[in-house]
């Protein structure tokens, strides 16, 4: 059983989204995500004033056995990329959903709402599926 | 060890398991016209004895000829231990070893290599190679562009100083991946890039700046102060360099203020013999930070469970077979071979061997140039320092001098007609430590001599 905060949004490619008061939205992966991929040794986050389309890979966590695309959730302009992970890419395994998020997001007008976004524990079932 | 593992029944097996009477079948829903016919120019087959005695003839037909050829390809002596020991059959294999288990003496070779190219060229990690200098310096230009992600154009500044050659490679492989370079002139009084060339880049979104050193024609550019005018404008420098010159000249990850990012190269002076254009091998160095966009496999040192000293192929999720099309290339082998020769040149000469070589060479080209300047008729084009290569100036065209040097068994430079008309009459010549001072000699009085035979026609 994954760790999964009931406040977050999820997709099923394995990033979560936080909704921040000033309506932007913070985005990683999931805690099952980080633990597929083991220990990271690198990650790859889009600088600020980047605009993403819905489902474009704009960020990169490699492990020592794997690399992976994380893609854009929601389509929008980047207002950062956590600044931490260049040198630090272990917090994406100590703390995913707090100080290992992956960047910042200004969603594009209507895209929030058009993002076909999964609780968590519409999530869950999908974890659950995979694991069959 | 056969290579093909199947017998004939094998194949009959694998066939009658998926109903199919013969290979051929395999193939039919290929149409017709677009099947390879077999190739009706080759003449029938030879056998050993027949093919040795053709090949013999036709290198006799060569002859063996006094070069005075550089231009990207080099001369040098190569100890004979270099390649008795690199044919050996424990190296003898022209494939990367990816079974750590099974090869660790020659991961720890391409390490070695890895070392000895870092150390010479200043900058912080080598790759285990490319196919040759001018891939390289094309995989390096999409490397920067990979890299310099505040520079949005992909434009990159190559000076016309640049081997041709490699100018050609790098727009022919980057052609469908929207590069582009911009050429930057010279000055054709000193055959280097000029600072007032830089000026309409000034304020330009340019991605990168490629530094020959030496270049194309033997001179040797400001690395310095092109370095320092890139970097202050956010432009990331490729230097493109002589390996055999670095053991004189300072390193790319010196130049500057803070050195070069990525220094590409061809390695052939380091114990491969000139051979037709190749197999030869590109060497490729950046600083460590940027190591993850670079191409190229990548031999590392660690410790096994036992706490062993162990090598093996690393930081290879930026190759195709784990990241496939988002890799940094789709080159992800290496000249194996060709580096072993140059680690046991390297091994075998030393720092110091290598200096000597280099001041040897250096002191040749000195030594020809001023002895075909007394030649009437010949002038030296530049005036500047040069590394074991320089341009003539003839008063009359290049090609038939050049055509009768070779009937006197002299291979007497290049003809730089086709690649720089602006320099008139011009010939690119040079000489390493294996020219003596009767080779010059000889050079000197067959020009003389031919430069009055063909005045008096």
């Amino acid at each position: 059983m994954s760790n999964l905060p009931a406040d977050l949004k999820y997709t099923k490619s394995h990033e979560w989204v936080r909704t921040l008061p000033d309506s932007t939205v913070e985005i990683g992966i999931t805690d099952h995500a980080q633990h597929e991929l083991g220990d990271l040794v690198f990650v790859e986050v889009p600088d600020a004033g980047r605009v993403v389309k819905a489902d474009e890979p704009c960020a990169v966590v490699e492990s020592v056995k794997a690399a992976s695309d994380v893609y854009a959730p929601i389509a929008g302009e980047i207002t950062a990329g956590n600044p931490k992970l260049a040198a630090e890419p272990e917090i994406v395994n100590a703390d995913p959903y707090g100080e290992g998020w992956l960047m910042r997001l200004k969603p594009a007008p209507g895209a929030l709402t058009a993002a076909a976004l999964l609780s968590a524990a519409q999530y869950q079932q999908v974890l659950d599926a995979e694991a069959h | 060890m056969a290579f093909i593992p199947h017998t004939e029944a094998d194949v009959a097996a694998m066939l009658a398991a998926i109903g199919v009477s013969r290979i051929e079948d395999l193939f039919d829903e290929i149409p017709p016209e677009l099947r390879a016919r077999s190739l009706s120019g080759v003449p029938a087959a030879l056998n050993e004895m027949e093919i040795g005695r053709l090949m013999s003839e036709r290198a006799r037909a060569d002859g063996i000829a006094l070069s005075f050829l550089g231009a990207g390809a080099y001369e040098h002596h190569i100890p004979a231990a270099v390649w008795a020991i690199t044919t050996r059959g424990e190296f003898y294999s022209a494939y990367t070893p990816y079974q750590a288990e099974a090869s660790q003496g020659t991961l720890q070779l391409i390490y070695e290599f890895q070392t000895m190219i870092a150390g010479l060229t200043g900058m912080e990690v080598a790759n285990a190679s490319m196919y040759d200098g001018a891939s390289a310096t094309a995989e390096s230009a999409l490397m920067a562009v990979r890299l310099n992600r505040k520079s949005k154009s992909a434009r990159i500044l190559v000076p016309m100083t640049l081997h041709p050659h490699y100018r050609r490679v790098a727009v022919a492989t980057t052609y469908n991946q929207g590069l582009k370079f911009e050429e930057l002139p010279y000055d054709t009084h000193e055959g280097v890039v000029a600072a007032a060339a830089l000026a309409p880049y000034d304020a330009e979104d340019i991605t990168a700046l490629i530094i020959p050193q030496p270049n194309f024609f033997g001179c040797l550019e400001d690395v310095d102060a092109l370095t320092d005018w890139a970097h202050a404008r956010g432009i990331l420098v490729i230097a493109v360099v002589n390996p055999t010159a670095l053991a004189l000249l300072k390193p790319p990850g010196e130049w500057g203020a803070r050195g070069a990012d990525i220094a590409v190269g061809e390695g052939q002076p380091l114990g491969v013999p000139l051979s037709s254009g190749g197999p030869y091998f590109g060497f490729m160095t950046t600083r460590m930070e940027h190591v993850r966009q670079m191409p190229g496999r990548i031999v590392g040192r660690t410790l096994d469970a036992a706490g062993k000293q162990g090598f093996t192929l690393t930081l290879q999720a930026r190759e195709q077979h784990i990241r496939r099309a988002k890799a940094t290339s789709n080159i992800c082998t290496n000249q194996g071979l060709a580096v072993t020769a140059a680690t046991i040149y390297l091994s075998l000469l030393g720092p110091q061997g290598l200096t000597r070589t280099a001041a040897a060479a250096h002191a040749r080209t000195r030594e020809l140039t001023a002895a075909l300047t007394r030649v009437a008729g010949v002038r030296l084009a530049f005036p500047g320092p040069c590394f074991h290569e320089a341009v003539l100036q003839l008063d009359r065209p290049v090609a038939p001098i050049l055509r009768a040097l070779a009937s006197h068994g002299i291979l007497g430079g290049l003809d730089l007609g086709a690649y720089h008309p602006e320099l008139g009459n011009a010939l690119l010549v040079c000489a390493t430590e294996t020219k003596t001072s009767a080779d010059i000699d000889r050079y000197r009085s067959a020009l003389s001599e031919t430069l009055q035979s063909v005045r008096a026609a």
